[in-house]
């Protein structure tokens, strides 16, 4: 159906094509999501949990499970590695008592529906998670969760609980995300050309472990990142990945564990470098953070999702009188923008990082905040011909 | 008699107020007639004229007030008989509607009955009385009452009093008399033996006074049945029964089987009187000496006090006939008399004794509540003997808490003075200031600002007294003196603090309760989903995890006596002789999602049943100790 543009193409399709029929794995169905023998583990774990409640009732004792507690206290910042780590403090939840009783009883009902999918390798969104759990208790009018919302916490809980992560669980989140490049990919034994994408680009999906996507061919020197899916239409139609021979992802703002991982996976098993282009706000910053080290609620999950080498290109408050920016494009900042800038500046990550320290102070002292769509009003495409090829090329970015 | 050689006085001031208002009306015509003209006017006015024409002051303001009047004084005046006369009150109250407007009322008691030769003048005149005289705590105290009330039926209806009595030793006797009130004066109607009506009595002995008279009869709040409630509450050895308008008997069961104790009397206190009082006193004395006056009627004045008084007396007044205690009474003036009055009051004298005072007591007190209001914590406290104006006086308070009370209205407070219930000038009334004034937040219960608490609480307060300080004449509020304010805040306090501990107690043991149950509702899912995972019997999870979680909450469970009785011996409360709990009248807790209505109802129905009816009887006799005939009212 796509026409062949060009040469290169049609050879790398070729090179696709053979690989497809090497693929030993494929099946019509569903795809394995992690391997049998990590589904194994998992489920030994699960079973593991509920024998303990077991056992403990069964002695008179109290049944409990400690969970490892997923906030800023217990998070730390591992500087040599450079990335949040989760520390060693668990919370115990115990069923007799009156606070925690329900939300006990709602681990072990998610314990035992994730153990029914592993078993059925199945795979199902959070919100069919929470679906499946949901009934009327016996005897009462009071329903197992009142909202997705809680069940999402307490999967959470059980990721860091079980020490597996939620595609471990069997369990995915809504996908969101979506990269073009010079890279051919296999989904779930699918092959796909991100080269031949359209103009909508191929939806990163939420769980991009090693066993659902291998890179097949990958041709791209870096990885532009960019906060949200208008300037990447941007920077697609303007066929920048091609020019550039990258890779181009957006990850609708917060990028979203899919994201991530692929991200840390490119960085990692192609070597490519990983550019961000952000906003130049407190949410861009904190964006950039979580690329880098990880995010808080997740910290569990930094060593596989972090990118500590992933670097800032823009927007940075230097830019308006650099490139001459119209005073329109200024957004004033408000109170909870200034505290929020101030928090950032103090995250360790940022603390030892002067030219950090010098951003987040220009940004205040300018007293407004800029969006990547601000370039837009020197030239439609000044931010993908002029704006970041100059900054590539001068390796001018923040890190 | 009339109001000039009325033998006005006694520490009560209420008749001299009275006089006042009825000089006032003498001089008050204003036309221009002359001495002459004025004189052929002037003349005397007989007290029952004067009550005639103000029935207001006796209680008998309007029809529907009159009739609850009538029969509070007819059975008011019964138990002071019955109690007089050593005998178990029975009384019956007949309400017999005749027209929408006319009643004939009859009260009938098993008393020590009347004399013939005095019955005339007690229904015929009024201050006629055999207690205003003395200082003995009773019920009436000014011998107004039933004659005022047979004074208005005539005045309503022109029918006579009817009076039926029967003394020990003669054959009953009926006499219809109405009262003369230009003279203040019996006449009598018809006047026979009557040996018929003697099976009115079968204990050979007791009255029934019929009155027809003008009325209007309504249910609830100061209304008659209102009143015999009451009553019962606060005269629990009594037994009533009530044959309303619809010719339905209602019955007033005893709560107890004793008669409280005599009250004794005593003469009054020196610091207790006027100045008017003391002239009356001197001028009706059987002393000829001042120093024997002082001694014989005066309680607390020994030969030396007396000889004390007289000597500052003479100090004051060197001029005076005053010569110390040798001083004959005869020669006692005015100016004598205020000197001797100036003396009591600068002279310490020992309290007046407190033994003339029988209070309820707070077993009674609690089984006479019990057997009236459906509630499930009931406290009471006596407080010591008191002195207000040198009348001893004794406070009584009790309370009762939840059950079928509701809720959501203002707290009851039902006041009594020497076992009398007042239903009217609530707010005129001391005690109900005193309750207002309780911070009852402590003890757990809402109170607005400067109103009484809001909850199921009922509050009876009870003055004992050989002389209560009434606001008025139809004896309805008790005025309010420090001394009795005082007394009564002590002892609201001494029973809410009581009910606070109840009532944190009772909110501990519901929590327990609630947490077993938000327990119960997770270990069936959680035995489930184990047994689905591990294989283990869910059953076995289920009934283990049961069994933890009751005793994690043991608590809220009930603890049984060897009558299978519930009982909760796990506070101060359970020791407390002065405090009842009734446990099948805690609300339940699956109960309080229920509107009240239907909470209501399920209680009733819980009444009724005779199983239930049973665990009330027994806490019941347990306030008693003794066997109590009956406990349940009963419509026959
Ligand atoms: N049912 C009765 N049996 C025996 N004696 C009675 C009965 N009713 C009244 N009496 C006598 O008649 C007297 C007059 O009664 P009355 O009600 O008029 O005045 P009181 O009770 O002395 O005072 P109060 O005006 O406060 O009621 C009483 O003092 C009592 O001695
Ligand atoms: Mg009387």
């Amino acid at each position: 159906m796509a026409t062949k543009k060009t040469a290169r193409k049609t050879a790398a399709k070729k090179a696709t094509k053979k690989t497809t029929r090497k693929s030993p794995s494929r099946k019509k169905t569903t795809g394995r999501t992690v391997s049998a023998k990590r589904d194994k583990e998992t489920t030994g774990k699960i079973e593991k949990l509920c024998t303990t409640v077991v056992k403990s009732s069964l002695a008179q004792k109290d049944p409990f499970l400690d969970i490892p507690i997923r906030s800023v206290s217990n998070m730390k910042f591992n500087h040599r590695e450079r990335i949040l780590e989760m520390g060693d403090n668990t919370q115990r939840r115990t069923l007799f008592n009156v606070g925690q009783a329900r939300k006990f009883m709602q681990s072990i009902l998610l314990s035992k529906g994730c153990r029914e999918l592993i078993q059925a390798d199945k795979t199902l969104s959070l919100r069919g998670m929470y679906y499946m759990s949901l009934h009327t208790i016996e005897g009462t009018n009071e329903k197992t969760f009142n909202d997705q919302s809680e069940s999402d916490g307490i999967l959470e809980d059980l990721e860091v609980t079980l020490d597996g992560l939620r595609e471990e669980l069997h369990v995915f989140a809504k996908k969101r995300g979506t990269m073009v490049g010079n890279i051919t990919i296999r989904d779930n034994g699918d092959e796909i050309d991100c080269r031949r994408m359209g103009t909508g680009g191929y939806a990163i999906p939420s769980i991009c472990e090693p066993s659902v996507i291998q890179f097949e061919k990958c041709e791209a020197d870096f990885v532009l990142h960019v906060e949200k899916d208008t300037v990447w239409s941007r920077f697609n139609e303007d066929r920048f990945w091609e020019q550039h021979n990258c890779i181009l992802t957006e990850g609708s703002g917060q990028p979203p564990r899919g994201v991530r991982r692929l991200l840390a996976r490119l960085n990692q098993e192609l070597g490519l470098p990983v550019y961000c282009l952000l906003d130049c706000d407190p949410w861009g910053h904190y964006i950039y953070s979580v690329i880098k080290q990880g995010s808080i609620n997740l910290a569990f999950e930094s060593k596989r999702m972090a990118v500590p080498e992933a670097k800032f290109i823009g927007i940075r408050a230097g830019d308006y009188d650099d490139c001459e920016l119209s005073p329109d494009v200024r957004i004033a900042l408000n109170e909870r923008d200034i505290a929020r800038a101030k928090q950032i500046a103090d995250y360790p990550w940022f603390l030892d990082r002067k030219p950090w320290q010098i951003e987040i102070r220009k940004m205040l002292a300018n007293g407004f905040k800029m969006e990547v769509e601000s370039l837009i009003t020197k030239d439609i495409s000044y931010v993908s011909e002029v704006y970041v090829p100059e900054r590539l090329q001068a390796a001018d970015f923040l890190d | 008699m009339s109001i000039a050689t009325a033998p006005t006085g006694g520490p009560g001031t209420g008749r001299k107020n009275m006089a006042k208002a009825a000089a006032k009306k003498k001089t008050k015509s204003r036309s221009r007639a002359s001495a002459e003209e004025m004189a052929a006017r002037q003349r005397e006015i007989s007290v029952s004229e004067f009550f005639a024409k103000n029935r207001h002051l006796l209680g008998f303001d309007n029809p529907r007030k009159a009739l609850l009047t009538t029969i509070k004084e007819a059975v008011d005046n019964a138990l002071d008989a019955c109690e007089e006369g050593g005998v178990l009150p029975e009384i019956e109250v007949k309400l017999l509607q005749l027209e929408e407007t006319r009643f004939k009322v009859t009260v009938r008691d098993n008393g020590p009955g009347i004399v013939r030769k005095q019955i005339d003048n007690i229904f015929g005149k009024l201050l006629y009385g055999s207690k205003f005289h003395r200082m003995k705590m009773s019920r009436g105290q000014q011998g107004i009452g039933i004659s005022a009330a047979g004074m208005y039926g005539l005045m309503t209806t022109g029918k006579p009093v009817k009076i039926i009595s029967k003394t020990k030793r003669k054959p009953a006797h009926e006499v219809t008399l109405k009262i003369d009130t230009s003279k203040n004066r019996p006449e009598v109607v018809t006047d026979r033996e009557s040996p018929d009506a003697d099976k009115y009595f079968p204990e050979g002995h007791g009255t029934m006074v019929t009155i027809e008279m003008e009325g209007r009869y309504q249910k609830g709040k100061q209304s008659v049945d209102e009143y015999l409630e009451q009553t019962a509450i606060a005269n629990p050895h009594a037994w009533f029964v009530y044959i309303n308008p619809a010719n339905e008997t209602i019955e007033f069961p005893r709560g107890m089987d004793e008669l409280p104790e005599e009250a004794k009397e005593i003469k009054p206190h020196p610091k207790g009187i006027e100045l008017g009082t003391l002239i009356q006193m001197i001028e009706r004395t059987e002393s000829t000496k001042l120093g024997g006056f002082l001694q014989n009627d005066f309680c607390r004045v020994g030969q030396q006090k007396a000889s004390e008084l007289c000597k500052t007396a003479a100090k004051t007044a060197p001029n005076s006939n005053l010569k110390g205690p040798q001083t004959y009474v005869s020669k006692m003036g005015h100016s004598e008399a205020e000197a001797l009055y100036k003396a009591i009051q600068d002279t310490r004298i020992t309290a007046p004794p407190t033994d003339c005072l029988v209070p309820i007591g707070s077993r009674a007190m609690l089984a006479g509540l019990l057997k009236e209001v459906k509630a499930e914590f009931f406290s009471a406290a006596t407080r010591p003997p008191a002195v207000y104006r040198g009348n001893p006086f004794q406070i009584e308070v009790a309370i009762a808490y939840g059950g079928q009370l509701s809720s959501d209205e203002s707290a009851r407070v039902l006041r009594f003075a020497n076992r009398v219930p007042l239903l009217y000038q609530q707010s005129a009334c001391s005690s109900f200031k005193a309750v207002m004034e309780t911070s009852w937040k402590n003890y757990g219960l809402a109170q607005p600002r400067n109103a009484l608490p809001t909850g199921p609480l009922v509050v009876l307060i009870h003055m004992a007294s050989v002389w209560v300080p009434f606001t008025s004449e139809s004896k309805e509020a008790i005025a309010d003196y420090d001394e009795i304010r005082k007394e009564m805040r002590l002892a609201l306090q001494e029973c809410g603090r009581k009910l606070g501990i109840y009532l944190r107690r009772r909110s501990r043991m519901k929590k327990e309760a609630e947490r077993r149950s938000i327990f119960e509702r997770y270990i069936g899912e959680i035995a489930t989903a184990c047994e689905a995972v591990t294989g283990s019997d869910a059953k076995k999870i289920y009934d283990a995890l049961q069994k933890q979680a009751a005793k994690k909450t043991a608590e809220a469970d009930n603890k049984l006596d060897e009558d299978g009785q519930v009982v909760r011996k796990t506070s101060r409360l359970d020791d407390d002789e002065q405090v009842i709990i009734v446990e099948d009248a805690i609300p339940a807790i699956d109960d309080d999602e229920a509107t009240d209505d239907l909470f209501g109802d399920a209680r009733s129905r819980l009444r009724r049943d005779p199983g239930k009816k049973s665990s009330r009887k027994k806490t019941a006799k347990k306030a008693s100790k003794k066997k109590t005939r009956k406990t349940s009212r009963k419509t026959r």
